[in-house]
C-alpha cells in the first residue's frame, strides 16, 4: 500500500522509499524515513495535494509524490 | 580593542526566525514571513557589539544542504567557501528533532555552531521543556535559548557569538556515527587525505561524496589532480556498501542521522502535557475545507481588492491634491508660456511631473496592498492558498505557490506585474516559476484599467458590466493555456521539484512587522519604478516633441497668433481702457484669466467663489475688472474680446500641438507599424498611443487625450474619441482591449523579468511574444469579426469561448515530471 492511498484521519507507518534523485532527497530531508508514523490529516479541496502530520510538524505534498512512498496501515 | 571583523552566517529550517533575528541584530527591516523560501538570496549586514565590528549573513532556509535545491546549494556554498567564523543554527524549539537534522549537518562541516533554540515562547506553550546544558554537551556547541519576536534572550546570543567566534574556544563537536558505513567512510577519507586536499574538512567531504552528491564530485574535480581515479573508488565504496546492506547510501546517511536526532531529543526534550490537536489544525478544518476552503480564498482575495483599489483608490482622492501641487509648484517655477510657443523646459517639466505623478497616484493602493499582504504572510495563510490551488494551477505548468504572485500582478483587475514577478523568488520549481513570470505581465495591472474604461463606457455602454466581467476574467484565460503552453515547449528542459511544503503553525501578526514591510515594499516600487519611469518619460518626450515643426509652418502659427491679437486691438478700439493693455501686458492678461478659470474650476460653494475673487481682485484690481466686468460698458467690451482672443489661442495651440505629434518620430512610427496593425482595426492614433504606453501603461490614455485634442468647451475624452474615430465600432474596441491585455511588459515589469530570471534574453522574450500573440488576438478578433459581420458584444462572447475551451483544453494535457 503507499502513502496516497491513505484516508484522511487515517494513521500508518512508513515501510519503504522508492523515490529517486531529487525527490528521495527531499522526502528524506522532511523526515520521511522507515519506522516514522504519518497521520493523514486532509486532502485540499481539489482534491491534491494532501496534508500529513508527522512528529507534531504538517507537511503538503502531492498525491503523486506520496506514491512512491510505502506504507503499511496501523 | 582591534577592530577585527567576524563573520556570522545564520543558518537554519525554513520559517524558524532567521530573519527576525538578522533585523533584530542589525536593525535591517528584511522580509519576515511565514512562508516557506522568502528567502532565496543571501543578506548581508552589520552590529557592532562592545566595541567588535560583526558582519551577519542570513542564509535561505533549507532543510538539509544537499546540492538539489538552489538555496541549499546557496547556503553551502557560503559555509564553504566563505569561511564564517561562527554559524548560529537558529531552530524552532517546538520541533527540535526536525531541526537536529540540519544541525547534524553543520556541525559536520566543522565550523563553531551556535545552537539558537528559538521561539521558546511555542515550545513553553505546547508544555515542551528542553535540558539546554544536557544538548550542549551532547552536541558539543553552544545553546542559546531565545524568544526573538519579544527580543528576549538576544544579549545571551550577543555575548555567545562574540566567546565563540574567538579561535582559542574549543569544542569537540558531536561526531554522527554512521554504523556500518563507518568503514567506508574511513576508506575514503584516508583516500583523500593522501591525495592531499586540506581545503575542506575530509569527513564531511567522505561523507557527501558517499551520498553521490553531484557539487562535492565537482569540487574534487576541480582540486585533485587524481580525481578520476578517486571518484572511481568512491563508486566502488558504494556499490560495496549498498550491496552489503541492501540499502541506498545516501539513505543510510540520513537515517543515521535521524536516528542520532531522535536519541539526543530523547535526552534532552520533555513533553510535559500530552498531545493536544494544536490550535493552527483546527483553524485548518475551516480554511482548507473542502467546501468552505475556496470560499474563504475568494473571500480574502475580494477582500484585498477591496480594500486596496476600491478603498485605496477613494484614498487617492485626498493624496492627489498634493500631487496636483507639485506640479502647480513645477509649473510656477518655469518660465511662463508665450502666446503660441511654450518654452521647452516648461513643457518637459510638466511633462515629467505629469508622468511620474500617475504612477506616484498608486502609491496609496500599493500601501494597503502591500499591508495587507504582509498580514496574509505573516500569519501564514500563503502556504493555505497555496495548498488548495496547487491542484487547479499545475494542470497549466504552475505551481500552488503561483497564487500569491497572480494575486498581485492582478488575477482579476488591478495589480501589478513589478511585485508579482518580485514574489515569485519563493517558487521552488523552477519550470513553473519561469511560466509564472512569463504570465503575470498578461495579467490585469492597474495601468491598463483606464483603457478598459475608456473603452467600455465607449462602446459597450449598454452592457458595461458584462464587459468588465469579460475584461476582469478574459487574461486569466489567455494566460493559463499560454503557461501550459510554454511549459510544453520552452520550458520543457527546466528543473522541477516536488511540491512539498511545510504548513507552518499560524502566528499573530506584529503591527511593527506589517506596516514596516508595507513601506519597505512601497518605497522599493517608488525607487524602482520611478526611476526607469522617468527615463523613459524622457525619451518618450523626445520622440513625441521631435522633430517639431520646420520654419514655414512656425512662421504661419506666428501669423495666425498675430491675426488674432490684432483683431482684439481692433475690437477695443476706442475703448477707455485701451491704453491700459499694451502689447506687452496682453500675455499677462491672458494668463490671469487661464489662472482665474483654473482657480474657479469645480468650486461650488459661494464663500469660497468669493473667496477667490477676493485674491484676483487684490492681484490685479484691473485685470479683474475685465474678467468680473459687472456694469462697466467698456469692460465688457474688454470681456468679449478676451475671450475671443483667448479661443483663438487655444486654437493655435491645440493644432500646433496636433501637427508637432503627427510629425513627431512616434507619429512617423505609428503611421510605420500600420500594416501590421490594421488586420486589428488601430489607426495609426491608436498606434501612437499604445506605443507611448510602452513606458507605463496608463500613458496609452494620456496620449489618446493629446491625439483627440477638444475643440470647444470641456468634453470628455470619451466623447472627443467618438467624435474623432468615425467608423471606430465596438468591435475594434474589443480588439483594442485584447491587445491591451496582451501588451508587453512595461519598463520596469521588464526589468524585474531580467533580475528573476537572471537572464536578458527571457526578457526579451517576455516582450516580445505578448506584442505577437496580443497582434494575432487581436487581429483575429477584428478581421474575423468584420468578415462574420459580427457586433462587439457577439465577438466577445465568441472569443470567451474559445479562450475558455483553450483552457480546458490545454489543462487535460498531462505535464511530465522530472525530478526523479
Ligand atoms: N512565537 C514566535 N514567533 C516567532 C519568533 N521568531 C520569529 N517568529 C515568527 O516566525 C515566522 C517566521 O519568521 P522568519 O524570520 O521569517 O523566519 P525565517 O524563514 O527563518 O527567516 C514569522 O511569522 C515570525 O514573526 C519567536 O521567537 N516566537
Ligand atoms: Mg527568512
Amino acid at each position: 500500500m503507499t502513502l496516497d492511498n491513505i484516508k484522511p484521519g487515517c494513521e500508518c507507518v512508513v515501510k519503504k522509499v522508492n523515490a529517486q534523485g531529487k525527490l528521495d532527497q527531499r522526502l528524506m530531508d522532511m523526515g520521511l524515513y522507515p519506522g516514522l508514523m504519518i497521520k493523514v490529516i486532509r486532502n485540499a479541496p481539489l482534491k491534491d495535494p494532501m496534508e500529513l502530520e508527522l512528529d507534531g510538524f504538517y507537511l503538503s505534498l502531492r498525491h503523486e509524490e506520496a506514491s512512491y512512498v510505502e506504507v503499511c496501515r496501523r | 580593542m582591534k577592530n577585527v571583523m567576524t563573520l556570522v552566517a545564520l543558518a537554519g529550517q525554513p520559517n524558524c526566525g532567521k530573519s527576525t533575528l538578522f533585523n533584530s541584530l542589525t536593525g535591517a527591516s528584511q522580509h519576515v514571513a511565514n512562508y516557506p523560501g522568502v528567502t532565496v538570496e543571501k543578506m548581508s549586514g552589520a552590529y557592532r557589539y562592545e566595541g567588535m565590528k560583526t558582519e551577519v549573513v542570513d542564509l535561505p532556509g533549507t532543510y538539509s544542504l544537499t546540492s538539489y535545491s538552489l538555496e541549499e546549494r546557496v547556503s553551502r556554498d557560503f559555509l564553504l567557501h566563505d569561511k564564517p567564523s561562527v554559524v548560529v543554527n537558529v531552530v524552532d524549539a517546538s520541533n527540535l528533532k526536525r531541526n537536529l537534522y540540519l544541525t547534524f549537518q553543520l556541525l559536520e562541516m566543522e565550523i563553531p555552531v551556535i545552537l539558537n533554540l528559538n521561539m521558546m515562547d511555542v515550545a513553553r506553550r505546547r508544555g515542551i521543556d528542553i535540558d539546554t546544558n544536557e544538548l550542549s554537551r551532547r552536541l558539543g556547541a553552544l545553546v542559546v535559548p531565545t524568544t526573538i519576536k519579544t527580543g528576549k534572550g538576544k544579549n545571551d546570543l550577543l555575548k555567545s557569538i562574540q566567546s565563540a567566534s574567538r579561535p582559542e574556544q574549543n569544542y569537540e563537536p558531536l561526531r554522527i556515527d554512521y554504523g556500518s558505513m563507518e568503514p567506508f567512510l574511513s576508506r575514503v577519507q584516508e583516500m583523500l587525505s593522501e591525495s592531499g586536499d586540506p581545503s575542506y574538512p575530509l569527513r564531511w567531504l567522505s561523507v557527501k561524496l558517499m551520498e553521490g552528491d553531484t557539487e562535492a564530485r565537482k569540487l574534487i574535480e576541480k582540486q585533485l589532480s587524481n580525481a578520476n581515479e578517486l571518484l572511481e573508488f568512491v563508486e566502488k565504496q558504494r556499490g560495496n556498501f549498498e550491496s552489503q546492506n541492501e540499502e541506498k547510501s545516501e539513505r543510510h546517511i540520513a537515517f543515521s542521522r535521524y536516528l542520532a536526532a531522535d536519541t539526543i531529543s530523547k535526552y534532552c526534550v520533555r513533553t510535559v502535557t500530552g498531545p493536544t490537536v494544536p490550535l493552527s489544525d483546527k483553524v485548518d478544518r475551516v480554511l482548507c475545507n473542502r467546501y468552505l476552503g475556496p470560499v474563504i480564498l475568494l473571500g480574502v482575495i475580494w477582500l484585498l481588492y477591496e480594500l486596496s483599489i476600491v478603498q485605496g483608490y477613494k484614498l487617492t482622492s485626498y493624496t492627489w491634491p498634493f500631487l496636483a501641487q507639485l506640479r502647480e509648484l513645477t509649473a510656477f517655477i518655469m518660465p511662463d508660456p508665450g502666446f503660441v510657443w511654450e518654452p521647452l523646459i516648461r513643457s518637459f517639466s510638466l511633462w515629467f511631473v505629469d508622468s511620474i505623478n500617475a504612477l506616484l497616484n498608486y502609491i496609496p493602493i500599493f500601501f494597503i496592498l502591500f499591508g495587507l499582504i504582509a498580514i496574509l504572510e505573516d500569519i501564514g495563510y500563503m502556504p493555505r492558498m497555496a495548498f488548495i490551488l496547487d491542484r487547479l494551477f499545475r494542470r497549466f505548468g504552475l505551481h500552488g505557490q503561483s497564487t500569491l504572485p497572480m494575486v498581485l500582478g492582478g488575477v482579476f483587475v488591478g495589480g501589478c506585474a513589478v511585485p508579482g514577478i518580485m514574489s515569485t523568488k519563493g517558487i521552488p520549481d523552477e519550470r513553473a516559476r519561469f511560466a509564472t513570470i512569463l504570465i503575470i505581465p498578461m495579467l490585469n495591472c492597474l495601468a491598463k484599467t483606464p483603457l478598459y474604461i475608456l473603452m467600455i463606457n465607449n462602446y459597450f455602454p449598454e452592457h458595461k458590466g458584462m464587459a468588465m466581467v469579460f475584461v476582469a476574467t478574459i487574461t486569466i484565460l489567455m494566460a493559463l493555456p499560454i503557461a501550459k503552453i510554454l511549459t510544453l515547449t520552452l520550458l520543457k528542459g527546466k528543473e522541477t521539484a516536488p511540491f512539498i511544503m511545510e504548513m507552518p503553525p499560524y502566528h499573530l501578526p506584529t503591527i511593527r512587522g506589517v506596516v514596516g514591510r508595507a513601506v519597505e515594499r512601497v518605497w522599493l516600487y517608488i525607487k524602482k519604478i520611478v526611476t526607469i519611469v522617468a527615463a523613459v518619460a524622457v525619451i518618450l518626450f523626445v520622440l513625441l516633441q521631435f522633430p517639431g515643426l520646420n520654419k514655414e509652418r512656425r512662421a504661419h502659427y506666428e501669423t495666425m497668433a498675430n491675426t488674432a491679437r490684432e483683431a482684439f486691438y481692433k475690437k477695443i478700439k476706442g475703448n477707455a481702457y485701451a491704453a491700459q493693455i499694451p502689447e506687452d501686458k496682453l500675455m499677462d492678461l491672458v494668463l490671469y484669466a487661464g489662472d482665474y478659470k483654473n482657480a474657479r474650476m469645480g468650486v461650488k460653494k459661494k464663500e469660497k467663489a468669493k473667496a477667490i475673487d477676493m485674491k484676483f481682485a487684490e492681484k490685479n484690481p484691473l485685470f479683474f475688472k475685465f474678467i468680473k466686468p459687472q456694469k462697466d460698458k467698456d469692460a465688457r467690451k474688454v470681456n468679449r474680446a478676451l475671450k475671443k482672443l483667448i479661443s483663438a489661442r487655444k486654437k493655435i495651440l491645440r493644432e500646433i500641438k496636433k501637427e508637432k505629434i503627427d510629425n513627431s518620430y512616434l507619429g512617423v512610427m505609428g503611421r510605420w507599424i500600420k500594416p501590421a496593425t490594421q488586420w486589428a482595426g488601430f489607426s495609426w492614433r491608436v498606434n501612437v498611443a499604445l506605443l507611448s504606453a510602452f513606458a507605463a501603461k496608463e500613458s496609452s490614455v494620456a496620449t489618446l487625450g493629446a491625439l483627440y485634442q477638444q475643440d470647444e468647451g470641456n468634453e470628455s475624452l470619451e466623447k472627443r474619441m467618438k467624435e474623432k474615430e468615425i467608423g471606430f465600432t465596438s468591435l475594434h474596441a474589443l480588439a483594442l482591449m485584447l491587445f491591451m491585455a496582451l501588451y508587453p511588459p512595461c519598463i520596469a515589469a521588464a526589468i524585474m523579468i531580467k533580475v528573476q530570471t537572471g537572464s536578458a534574453n527571457w526578457m526579451l522574450f517576455s516582450m516580445i511574444i505578448p506584442t505577437i500573440l496580443g497582434l494575432s488576438v487581436a487581429s483575429l478578433v477584428f478581421t474575423g469579426g468584420t468578415l462574420l459581420n459580427l457586433s462587439g458584444l457577439q465577438a466577445m462572447f465568441i472569443f470567451y469561448g474559445l479562450a475558455l475551451a483553450a483552457t480546458i483544453g490545454t489543462g487535460l494535457i498531462k505535464n511530465k515530471t522530472d525530478y526523479m
